[in-house]
């Protein structure tokens, strides 16, 4: 398959940035579309050129590390998957694609298509934990959760923390990110004692860091890769509200 | 790339499974020639006063050819069959690996010494006290 890719260059966070075409050939339709810019890069070291710098890791859609902005959608066309798990078979024979990295005040650009996440990392660790000694792993059934609570907690655990919920939205919120680990942790018993500073903490630091406000599109949900639903969002502000009015029994 | 390439096909063939006395001293001279070759011919796109993925990949392939080179030695070294780690001239009449404990029975640590220095072998002795050690039969 024969493609032109429009990439996003830019040299550091300084250098205003520019598109810049290129051409690529003789790629299988099983090629995934890392390996697509792997086949580009050596190349391109091999003309002297500077090679396109992607965040990647284990191209096997867990690490969260991958994330480009693709003909306009966060991990490209297809809802709910990473950019590793993108193969060029979704793409048709001699399309122009379109690469950037994920646009976000709050993800300043390291170099091309890398983006500084830290802020991810920071939100985190505004109130993300549970900070008692757990000790060792207590006895299964020692703490009973209803299984469908353990798994909703499952469901919100599962977020790789890649971003493309702050990509994808207009205003480029971090609501869905913040939301899942809040709601993760709530529906949790050891979640409890910590349960209304967290969620505050947490706020605090998403709006700190610059990240925009919910407005319900719904627009992170379609493209984020461990599907993590809007509930969670729903259970953030309803937890946010809940800890603003009512005593924390657990305040010093 | 192609430092990768070149190194997978001088290990895959000589110091495999099972290695031969001949087979594990080439690829010893294979790699030093590599390292030598990588540092001479080398080409990394960028600097090092900006962020550089292929200058990171480049450090990780120097380490991989400098840990190759040490398991080479390290393979080299150890004159015995152990297991799965057979090596041709250690055998039984019967074709079964040949373990020679009295000699072997060490972890290997080794200690870098220096460039183009041999590095400083450590042995830590395997002390077994209740268990003794046995060569694995599957008949």
């Amino acid at each position: 398959m024969r493609f032109t890719l429009r990439i996003w260059r830019q040299k550091n966070a300084q250098d205003p940035g520019r598109f810049e075409t290129y051409e690529v050939d003789g790629i299988s339709p099983n090629t995934s579309f890392l390996e697509m810019l792997d086949v580009l890069n050596e190349r391109l070291i091999k003309e002297g050129k500077e090679p396109v710098a992607f965040d990647h890791d284990c191209r096997e859609g867990i690490c969260g590390s991958c994330g480009l902005f693709i003909n306009g959608r966060a991990h490209g066309p297809l809802p709910n998957i990473t950019t590793c798990r993108l193969y060029m078979r979704h793409f048709r024979d001699g399309e122009t694609i379109t690469i950037e990295p994920f646009r976000a005040k709050p993800f300043p650009v390291i170099r091309d298509l890398v983006v500084d996440r830290s802020a991810l990392d920071r939100i985190i660790q505004a109130g993300g934990y549970i900070s008692v000694n757990a000790g060792s792993a207590p006895d299964a059934n020692a703490i009973p959760i209803p299984k469908p609570v353990a798994d909703r907690a499952f469901d919100y655990a599962t977020c790789i923390g890649c971003g493309a919920c702050v990509a994808a939205c207009k205003n480029a919120s971090a609501m869905l990110f913040t939301a899942a680990k809040v709601a993760h942790l709530a529906l949790l018993p050891q979640g409890q004692p910590e349960r209304r500073q967290r969620v505050q903490k947490m706020v605090a630091q998403m709006d700190l860091e610059g990240f925009g406000h919910c407005s319900n599109t719904g627009a992170c949900a379609v493209e984020c890769p461990a599907k993590i639903p809007l509930t969670a969002i729903a259970q953030l502000q309803r937890d946010f509200i809940w800890a603003h009015f009512t005593p924390d029994p657990y305040a010093r | 790339m192609s430092f990768t390439e070149n190194w997978g096909k001088s290990c895959g063939t000589t110091v495999g499974l099972p290695a031969t006395p001949k087979g594990s001293r080439r690829p010893l001279q294979q790699v030093r020639e590599l390292r030598e070759r990588f540092w001479r011919e080398v080409r990394v796109p960028g600097t090092g006063a900006e962020f550089n993925q292929n200058l990171e990949k480049a450090l990780r392939v120097a380490d991989f050819l400098e840990l190759g080179e040490l398991m080479i030695v390290d393979a080299y070294h150890r004159e015995e069959s152990c297991g799965c780690h057979l090596r041709e001239e250690y055998q039984t009449p019967e074709g079964e690996a040949l373990r020679r404990d009295e000699e072997y029975a060490y972890v290997a640590a080794w200690e870098w010494a220096g460039e183009n220095e041999p590095p400083i072998l450590h042995k830590e002795p395997l002390q077994f006290e209740f268990v003794k050690p046995t060569v694995r039969s599957y008949k």
